[in-house]
C-alpha cells in the first residue's frame, strides 16, 4: 500500500567486493522463497485446489446458486459506490493538500490515514452505534422507516470507510511531487479552474488514480471483518461475497466455500496484475518525465 | 505597453521579499531584473504577473490599476524557469492551450489554432516537432517552446523567470542572442529575470539591480556597469578592488593614496571604502631614480608586487599584493587588467616591483552594520 | 502574516477543502467521537471494569502477542526478501515481487479459511506437525501464522524502496577501506534501512492488532484461550452488550491512535534519515 514503489531490476554489481558469495546467495534466496511459499504461495494454491476438488459441477453450482449472485451482486453494488466516492474525495483532498499551503495541513494528512489504523470490527461498531437501533439516530430512522444498519446502506457505509484513505494516500506525495508550476502556467494562459484540473492536473495524475482505484475496489470488495458487523448477515439479501463465503464454511459446505473463495482469489489476481501493468506504465511516465 | 510598479511590498513569514519598490517598465523595452538569490526579483515578476499578491503596492498596466486583477485576466505572457511544459500534451498541444481554453465565442477555429501554432512554431524554429512531447526535447529546445506557448495568447507584456538558468552554457549563449533578435522584431514590453551579469548586461535595454528585496540601481547596461550607485552594484557587476581608508571633508586618504572627493565635502572622519575596477588601474614601472622607498609617488600612486600573472588572451591579468602588507594571512590581493601590449611593454615578471594608480574609482562611506 | 492559507492563483481550495472535511467528518470523524462519547456515559470505574476483566485481559495478551511475534518474524523474512528481491537474479522474480502483495489484494476472510485448511491437522502443512504434538490451527500457533500472512507485504514494501536506494559507492567505500561483507553490511547498510524496517514492523504490528477476518477461522475462538480482542467485541455486540463492546472498541481506538503517531514519528525518521544521505 506504499505510493507507487517500483522496484528496479537488480543492478548489475560486477564488483566481487560489493556482492555476496554463491552460496549465500543461494542460500538466501532459498530461505526466502521457502517463507514466501509456506505462506504465501500454497495458501494460494490451496483455494484453488480445495475449490475444485469435487470437481467442476460442484464449483458452478456453489458459484451461479442464487445466494451467491446475490451476494456477487451486492459485493459489486457496494464496490461501485464507495469506489467512485473515494476517487472524488481522493482526488479533492489531494489538490487541497499537495497544491496549497496552508495551516493544520499535516494534521489533515494524518486524519485521512485514519481509517487504516483502525480495526475492521470497531469501524462496523461505529456505525452500529450512531444507526442502529440503540444506536443515537436509531429511534428516528426506526420511526422514520429507514433501515441502515444490518441492510445494504450499513454495508456500503462499511466499505467506504474502510477504503477512504487509498486513492488520497496514493495521489498526495505525486501531485505534491509534480508542484503547481503547469497548473500556474494553465491558468497564466487563460484556462478556468475545471480547465486546468481536467487537462492539465488528471492528466498527470492518471496512472496514480487508477493505481489507488485498483487497491481501493480490492479492498472494497473483500472487506470482511467491518461488513460482517454492520450487515446481519441475512442471506440473500445483505450478504458480500466474503460473508457467504463464511455462511458456508460455518455450515461445513468446504467445497462451496472455496468455490465462492476461488472467485474472489482471482479478483485478487487480477488486481495484481494491473497493479504491475499500472506500476510499469507509470514507471515509464516517470522516467519520460524525469527531467523536470 | 508599459508596466509601472509602485511601492510594492511583501513579506514571507519573517522574510521581507520585496520593501518598497518602485518601477517602470517602458512600452517595447526588454528589462533585466537582476540580483542574487533572494534578492526579491523573481518575487517582483510573480507579482507583475499576478501570480503573487503584494502585502502592499499597486501594479498598473498602461496606466491602468491591475492590482486586483486576476492573472487570468491581465494578459501577460509567462515563461517558467523549468518551462512548465504541460507533460502529457505534444507540443502542438502545449502552444495551442491557450487558444483552445477560451470560451467558445472568442475561440479560433481549429484550423486556425493549427495554422497560428504552426506560425509560432516556425518563430521559434521548431516546426518540425510538433508531434513531439516535452520529455523528448533538449531543454533548450523546450525553453523556446514555452515562449511560443506564452506569446500564443498574444499578451500585452512577457515575463520570464531565470529563462536560461537551466541550460547549459553554449545554448544559453546561443539563446541569449536569439532572445534578443526575437524581441527586436515583436518589440513586446518584456521582463526577465536574472542572476547572471552577463547575461543582463548583453540582452537588456536597461537593468534593475536588485538586493535585499530592494532596487540598488536601474539603468542601461552601460550606466550600472561603468557607473555603480552602491557598492552592492560595484561588486555584483564585475570585478572590483577594494581600498579602505578614510573620508574627511571633502579629501579621501585610501591605501595610502590622497584623493579629492568632492562629492563628499561634510564628511568628518568617516571611514571609507574606494571601489575601483581591474582595468582602471594604471602600473608603471618603477623610475630608477632613488627617492622611492616604497611609500609612493607623492601620494597619488603605490608600490606592489607581482604575485601572479595571468596571460591568456588580449587582456592580461596581474595579481598584485601591497608592499608593506607583511601579514600574509590578512594581505589582500589587487587583480589589474592590462592590454596584452601594456603588459609586453612593461615586461612584468612575478615578484617584480611596480607602481600602480587608480585611474578611476568610486568612493562611499563605510556601511556601518 | 496570520494566514491560514497562502495565497495561491488556483482555484478551487475552498471547494476541495469543503468537501474533503465534510466527507471525512461524515464517514470517519463524527462516527468515531460519537463511539467516545457513547463510552463517556460509563463510569470510570465501570469501564476499567469491563476493559479489566480476566477474559478480555487474555484476549489483550493474546492479541498483542500473537501480532508482536508475527511482525517479528515479518521484519527478518520481509528484510531478507527486500533484499533478495533488490540484490539478486533468480527464475520468476517479477512474479514472487508481483505476488508479496498478496496479503493486501487477497480478502481476509479468504486467506482465513485457506490457512485453516493447510494448518489443520489433516491440512497439506499441518499433516506434519500433528506426529509431533503440535497443533497449528485453532491454536495461539494459528493466530500467530494468520497474522503473519496479513502483515507480510509491510516490510518487504517499506525496506524495499530504501535498499533501492542505498548507493552502491557507500558499500564500494566500506569495501576499500577494509570492511568485510559481514561488515558493511551490519554497519553500513542495516543503519540505513533500519528506519524503514521499524516504519514496516509497526505497520505490520498495527494491521495485526486490529485483523479479525484472518484469525476468526484458524483461531478456534475459545475464551481466554484463543479468542482475540475483536472477536470479544463481535461477541458482545451479538449478546447486546453495547457498553461493553463500546468500552473495548475505545482501548482498541486509542492504541490505534498511539500506533499512527509512532508510525507517522517513524515516517517521519525515516525521510529525515534519506534527506541527511
Amino acid at each position: 500500500m506504499s505510493a507507487i514503489a517500483i522496484s528496479s531490476p537488480g543492478r548489475n554489481r560486477n564488483a566481487r567486493a560489493t556482492t555476496e558469495s554463491a552460496w549465500i546467495r543461494r542460500s538466501l534466496i532459498s530461505i526466502a522463497l521457502a517463507f514466501l511459499t509456506l505462506f504465501l504461495f500454497v495458501p494460494l494454491i490451496s483455494v484453488f485446489y480445495e475449490a475444485l476438488k469435487k470437481g467442476l459441477d460442484v464449483y458452478v453450482a456453489a458459484a451461479t446458486e442464487p445466494e451467491a449472485v446475490s451476494a456477487i451482486k451486492l459485493t459489486l453494488t457496494a464496490a461501485a459506490i464507495a469506489v467512485p466516492l473515494n476517487v472524488i474525495f481522493g482526488l479533492a483532498a489531494a489538490w487541497a493538500i499537495a497544491k496549497f499551503e496552508f495551516r493544520g495541513k499535516s494534521v489533515l494528512t494524518t486524519l485521512i490515514d485514519l481509517p487504516f489504523s483502525v480495526s475492521p470490527v470497531v469501524a462496523g461498531l461505529i456505525y452500529v452505534l450512531m444507526f442502529g437501533l440503540q444506536g443515537w439516530l436509531g429511534p428516528w430512522l426506526a420511526e422514520n422507516d429507514i433501515k441502515i444498519i444490518f441492510a445494504v446502506p450499513g454495508i456500503v457505509l462499511a466499505t467506504i470507510f474502510v477504503t477512504v484513505p487509498f486513492i488520497a494516500r496514493e495521489l498526495i506525495p505525486l501531485m505534491q511531487a509534480q508542484g503547481t508550476e503547469e497548473e500556474e502556467a494553465a491558468v497564466i494562459l487563460g484556462a478556468s479552474g475545471w480547465q486546468t484540473f481536467f487537462r492539465v492536473t488528471l492528466p498527470n495524475v492518471k496512472w496514480g488514480v487508477l493505481y489507488g482505484t485498483i487497491l481501493c475496489n480490492a479492498r472494497a470488495m473483500g472487506e470482511f471483518g467491518a461488513v460482517s458487523v454492520v450487515s446481519g448477515h441475512i442471506r440473500g439479501s445483505t450478504n458480500t461475497l466474503p460473508l457467504h463465503v463464511e455462511i458456508l464454511y460455518n455450515e461445513y459446505n468446504f467445497a462451496a466455500a472455496f468455490a465462492v473463495a476461488s472467485l474472489l482469489a482471482l479478483l485478487a489476481l487480477v488486481t495484481l496484475g494491473l497493479k504491475m501493468l499500472v506500476e510499469t506504465r507509470a514507471k515509464q511516465q516517470e522516467e519520460n518525465v524525469g527531467e523536470h | 505597453m508599459s508596466i509601472e510598479v509602485r511601492n510594492l511590498s511583501k513579506r514571507f513569514g519573517s522574510f521581507s521579499a520585496l520593501r518598497d519598490v518602485s518601477l517602470e517598465v517602458r512600452p517595447g523595452e526588454l528589462l533585466a531584473l537582476l540580483g542574487p538569490s533572494g534578492s526579491g526579483k523573481t518575487t517582483l515578476l510573480r507579482v507583475i504577473a499576478g501570480l503573487e499578491t503584494a502585502d502592499t503596492g499597486q501594479v498598473l498596466f498602461h496606466g491602468e490599476d491591475a492590482t486586483n486583477q486576476h492573472v487570468r485576466e491581465r494578459q501577460v505572457g509567462f515563461v517558467f524557469q523549468h518551462y512548465a511544459l504541460f507533460r502529457n500534451m505534444s507540443i502542438l498541444e502545449n502552444v495551442a492551450f491557450g487558444l483552445r481554453v477560451r470560451p467558445k465565442k472568442f475561440r479560433p477555429s481549429d484550423e486556425e489554432i493549427r495554422r497560428r501554432v504552426h506560425e509560432l512554431l516556425k518563430l521559434v524554429q521548431l516546426d518540425w516537432l510538433a508531434d513531439r512531447y516535452p520529455h523528448q526535447l533538449s531543454g533548450g529546445q523546450r525553453q523556446r517552446i514555452a515562449l511560443a506557448r506564452a506569446l500564443a495568447v498574444e499578451p500585452n507584456v512577457l515575463l520570464l523567470d531565470e529563462p536560461f538558468g537551466a541550460l547549459d552554457a553554449r545554448v544559453r549563449k546561443e539563446l541569449r542572442a536569439w532572445l534578443r533578435r526575437l524581441h527586436d522584431d515583436m518589440h513586446i514590453t518584456s521582463v526577465f529575470v536574472t542572476h547572471d551579469q552577463e547575461e543582463a548586461l548583453e540582452v537588456a535595454d536597461r537593468v534593475v539591480v536588485m538586493n535585499e528585496g530592494r532596487i540598488e540601481q536601474i539603468g542601461t547596461p552601460d550606466e550600472v556597469y561603468e557607473r555603480p550607485a552602491s557598492p552592492f552594484v560595484y561588486e555584483f557587476l564585475g570585478k572590483v578592488n577594494l581600498f579602505h581608508g578614510r573620508l574627511h571633508r571633502g579629501r579621501a586618504w585610501v591605501g595610502g593614496i590622497e584623493i579629492d572627493a568632492p562629492e563628499h565635502p561634510e564628511a568628518e572622519e568617516l571611514p571609507a571604502v574606494a571601489y575601483v575596477r581591474p582595468h582602471d588601474i594604471e602600473i608603471e614601472r618603477i623610475p630608477a631614480v632613488s627617492g622611492l622607498n616604497g611609500d609612493g609617488d607623492s601620494g597619488t600612486s603605490l608600490v606592489a608586487q607581482v604575485s601572479h600573472v595571468l596571460a591568456i588572451g588580449p587582456v592580461v591579468r596581474l595579481e598584485l599584493i601591497r608592499n608593506g602588507d607583511k601579514d600574509k594571512e590578512h594581505q589582500e590581493l589587487i587583480e589589474v587588467e592590462i592590454s596584452k601590449e601594456r603588459f609586453r611593454e612593461l615586461n612584468l615578471a612575478r615578484g617584480d616591483e611596480v607602481l600602480i594608480k587608480p585611474s578611476r574609482f568610486d568612493l562611499f562611506p563605510r556601511q556601518i552594520h | 502574516m496570520n494566514k491560514f492559507k497562502q495565497h495561491s492563483v488556483l482555484p478551487g481550495f475552498n471547494l476541495a477543502l469543503g468537501f474533503t472535511l465534510l466527507y471525512l467528518s461524515l464517514i470517519v470523524l463524527i462516527p468515531l467521537s460519537a463511539t467516545f462519547i457513547r463510552a463517556s456515559a460509563l463510569s470510570w470505574p465501570e469501564f476499567w471494569s469491563i476493559v479489566t476483566t480476566p477474559r478480555v485481559l487474555a484476549s489483550y495478551r493474546l492479541t498483542f502477542g500473537a501480532s508482536f511475534a508475527a511482525a517479528l518474524v515479518n521484519a527478518v523474512f520481509g528484510l531478507l526478501v527486500a533484499w533478495v528481491l533488490v540484490r539478486y537474479r533468480f527464475p520468476g522474480k517479477k512474479l514472487v515481487d508481483a505476488l508479496v502483495d498478496l496479503p493486501f489484494a487477497l480478502p481476509t476472510a479468504v486467506a482465513g479459511i485457506a490457512l485453516t485448511a493447510l494448518y489443520a491437522g489433516n491440512g497439506w502443512i499441518g499433516q506434519f506437525f500433528e506426529p509431533l504434538g503440535i497443533k497449528i490451527a485453532f491454536t495461539p500457533i494459528g493466530i500467530f501464522v494468520a497474522l503473519t500472512f496479513i502483515g507480510l507485504p509491510f516490510v518487504v514494501r517499506t525496506v524495499q524502496p530504501v535498499l533501492e536506494d542505498i548507493e552502491a559507492e557507500l558499500e564500494e567505500a566500506a569495501a576499500t577501506l577494509g570492511a568485510t561483507r559481514f561488515q558493511t553490511f551490519s554497519r553500513v547498510i542495516f543503519p540505513t534501512v533500519m528506519p524503514a524496517l521499524m516504519t514496516g514492523f509497526a505497520l505490520a504490528f498495527a494491521r495485526a492488532i486490529g485483523e479479525y477476518g484472518s484469525v476468526i477461522f484458524i483461531a478456534g475462538n475459545m475464551p481466554m484461550v484463543s479468542e482475540i480482542t475483536p472477536l470479544l467485541i463481535i461477541t458482545k455486540l451479538e449478546q447486546y452488550d453495547y457498553a461493553g463492546a463500546t468500552a473495548l472498541a475505545v482501548v482498541m481506538l486509542v492504541i490505534s491512535f498511539i500506533m499512527l503517531l509512532v508510525i507517522n514519528l517513524l515516517q517521519w525518521w525515516t525521510r529525515h534519515r534519506s534527506a541527511l544521505a
